[in-house]
């Protein structure tokens, strides 16, 4: 889960990192009131999980709490790239007179965490090592030994910090990996980081990434989840345990397995090159299970999806016998009709493997005529776009 | 003689007395593999009956290593566990731990992983996240299912396990090796290069198919490795092109950041490398099929 970045800096702040005074506003008003207990001169920053926002109008200054309601009244309910500002953070300012770059991230090729720091901070971290390498250091982190005093000054010499803010930086370089680590983050990213003209270095952004498969032990994450900006059909998927994604096209998809409904999205996007360009409407997995209260959850999802216009359900029984799946469809459009929520568009079903020629027969024995069975997932994702595009 | 998994290699399975553990023991038992015992410090010394077999649980994997001559551990624990478990796996120093869980945090199996290279790296850990390893007509480490496809000479290695099961279906005539499921997590153990290496090197294998999926860079290095190392015909797959930036498509690993990780820049790098690559899991089958038929083994 990406994190807002308020809500990086309240984690900064609760590890003990140095970051400005601030506060959250969803309105005007609240953005006047932060604005008065801060007091003078503040910045006003929309609150998106995108970058850019800057140029896109998303960041101002403000001299005083009347003039911070009015950027507030801005910036709240402006599109940058397609998300709408929901949320503006207010800071005191900072006067700045240098801007670093620090991060730490997870390094899949290497199987351990990286440090990434720079001087050269403010800009984009990317394209500073694609023009200027040697003002990037990359320094590997072992998983089990982590940031110490020692690690951090290897860190601060390696990317040549100002030796008047080494030991600042030491701290930081610390205390952020404790945060890394203590809050399951796979990355968290301070650029920039600043030196004020005071000489004291503060993280003035907070870009923090954290693991999802370790909420189990931090309950406290669950209130990051901004549900509001949630796909709603994604959050009912959430709410049922599905593993949904919402796409753009009009091909319903389900199937048992995240790497063949990947690839079963890709087979309906070419096949539907020849109806049209039809595409994927969502990706959802009902994992290996595929039991007939699973089917009918995920078909419910799916058929309530309204541009899905035909549904492609492609199982290939591996640990789950091809004949449970198919009672389970069939149970499933059963228990959708008893809920009222009769289904109307067709579905094609490809079910191969264990038990498949028991649950083909299962299907056709059922009757029912908006169960369309295709034996191979090449010509049943041609179905599903066909029936898609009429 | 396949790769890692033979008739010979003898498992135990830790988390064999848990619902899924107990599940696939049976089925591993049922495929002809040599299940030897159980980790459960909680239940040792007792028996666990699969279908007329009796299998002793020991209160720890030395214990069972010292009692079984095991070598291959077969981990089924909860997410919570699962470091502590490979932790002691690796301890014990067995030759093969296989990963099942999933939803392990990264910052979990990046310790174990620092901790195997930290003692020597003795141990080969295949998931995690993974469906396991299996040798098919051998051996079974995991839940991959032991009647898609019999014996033969095509090596398969994969980052998903519906998608290995697809394509043990589609080749059954032709048969495997060994399959393994290397799992979507972004940090795992055993990487394709290292199936590739070992299926280059293994006189019974005489071709090989690799799936991938978007996220990281691992089919790209794959690639390149391939190209260096590999004299044995490749075909591979990768699934993911329809996939939008900054999603995560089912597992942990399968996400593209920003531009890396597509499937496009998987699948031009191992064309450069001069692989095939199909378009849909039935074509890249084709392939294969066409590899094995028209060319003899060893003419590439």
């Amino acid at each position: 889960m990406d994190l807002y970045e308020y809500q990086g800096r309240e984690l900064f702040a609760r590890h003990g990192l140095p970051v400005l005074d601030g506060g959250v506003a969803t309105t005007p008003e609240e953005a006047r009131a932060i604005a008065e207990r801060l007091g003078g001169r503040v910045v006003v920053k929309a609150q998106v999980k995108t970058g850019g926002r800057g140029k896109a109008g998303g960041v101002k200054l403000a001299e005083d709490a009347g003039e911070a309601q009015a950027r507030a009244a801005d910036i709240l309910g402006m599109d940058i790239k397609g998300h709408t500002v929901g949320k503006v953070m207010l800071t005191v300012t900072a006067d700045i007179a240098e801007e670093y770059y620090f991060s730490y991230l997870l390094d899949r090729a290497n199987r351990t965490f990286l440090c990434i720091a720079s001087v050269a901070g403010g800009m984009d971290i990317e394209q500073v090592a694609a023009e200027t390498p040697d003002r990037v250091a990359k320094i590997s982190i072992d998983a089990n030994q982590g940031v110490d005093g020692s690690k951090a000054r290897e860190i601060v010499a390696a990317a040549r910090f100002p030796a008047d803010v080494a030991d600042q930086v030491e701290a930081i370089a610390v205390g952020l990996w404790q945060a890394f680590k203590a809050e399951d983050a796979t990355l968290v990213e301070v650029n920039p980081l600043a030196r004020t003209s005071d000489g004291t270095v503060l993280c003035l952004d907070a870009k923090v990434t954290l693991d999802g498969n370790a909420d189990f032990r931090h309950p406290d994450h669950a209130g990051f989840e901004d549900t509001a900006a949630v796909d709603p059909l994604e959050q009912r998927a959430t709410e049922k345990d599905l593993n949904y994604v919402k796409l753009d096209g009009s091909v319903g998809v389900i199937g048992n397995g995240a790497g063949l409904v990947m690839s079963t999205l890709d087979v309906v996007a070419y096949a539907g090159e020849e109806y049209g360009g039809v595409r994927p409407a969502n990706f959802l997995d009902i994992g290996g299970g595929a039991s007939a209260s699973v089917m009918a959850n995920g078909l419910e999802i799916v058929l309530s999806d309204p541009s899905v216009r035909s549904v492609f359900v492609n199982v290939f029984g591996g640990i789950t016998a091809c004949d449970e799946v198919a009672n389970g469809i069939v149970h499933a459009l059963e228990l959708l009709a008893e809920r009222g929520e009769e289904v109307t568009k067709p579905l094609v079903v490809r079910l191969d493997g264990n038990n498949a020629e028991e649950g083909r027969r299962i299907l056709d024995g059922a009757g029912n005529p908006l169960i369309i069975r295709v034996d191979t997932m090449d010509g049943a994702a041609r179905r599903a776009a066909e029936l898609a595009a009429v | 003689m396949a790769i890692w998994l033979t008739k010979d290699s003898k498992v135990i399975v830790q988390g064999m007395t848990g619902s899924e553990g107990s599940k696939h023991t049976r089925r591993m038992l049922r495929a002809g593999t040599n299940v030897v015992g159980g980790v459960n410090p909680r239940k040792a010394g007792q028996q666990v009956d699969f279908d007329g077999v009796s299998v002793p649980v020991f209160g720890s994997v030395a214990e069972a290593m010292s009692a079984t001559d095991a070598d291959v551990t077969v981990i089924f624990v909860p997410p919570q566990f699962t470091r502590d478990a490979v932790g002691e796996a690796i301890d014990a120093g067995i030759g093969l731990a296989v990963v099942i869980t999933e939803g392990i945090p990264v910052h979990d199996t990046a310790a174990f992983w620092a901790h195997a290279v930290a003692t020597g790296n003795r141990t080969r850990i295949i998931g995690p996240n993974c469906p396991g390893i299996a040798s098919p007509g051998a051996a079974n480490a995991g839940i991959i299912p032991a009647d898609i496809t019999g014996p033969g000479r095509i090596g398969l290695v994969s980052k998903s396990g519906t998608l290995t099961y697809q394509m043990m279906y589609e080749l059954s005539d032709i048969g495997f090796s060994t399959c393994v499921g290397i799992g979507g997590d972004p940090v795992i153990g055993t990487t394709h290069i290292d199936a590739l290496a070992a299926f280059e090197a293994d006189p019974e294998t005489d071709a090989i198919v690799m799936i991938g999926e978007i996220g990281g860079d691992a089919e790209e290095r794959a690639a390149e490795f391939l190209e260096a190392n590999v004299r044995k015909p490749v075909v591979a797959y990768i699934a993911g092109f329809t996939a939008p930036p900054g999603k995560t498509m089912g597992h942990a690993g399968a996400i593209i950041s920003g531009s890396s990780g597509t499937a496009e820049a998987k699948k031009v790098a191992l064309e450069a490398a001069g692989v095939r690559v199909g378009k849909t899991p039935s074509e890249t089958a084709r392939l294969m099929r066409d590899l094995m038929t028209h060319q003899p083994p060893g003419s590439s």
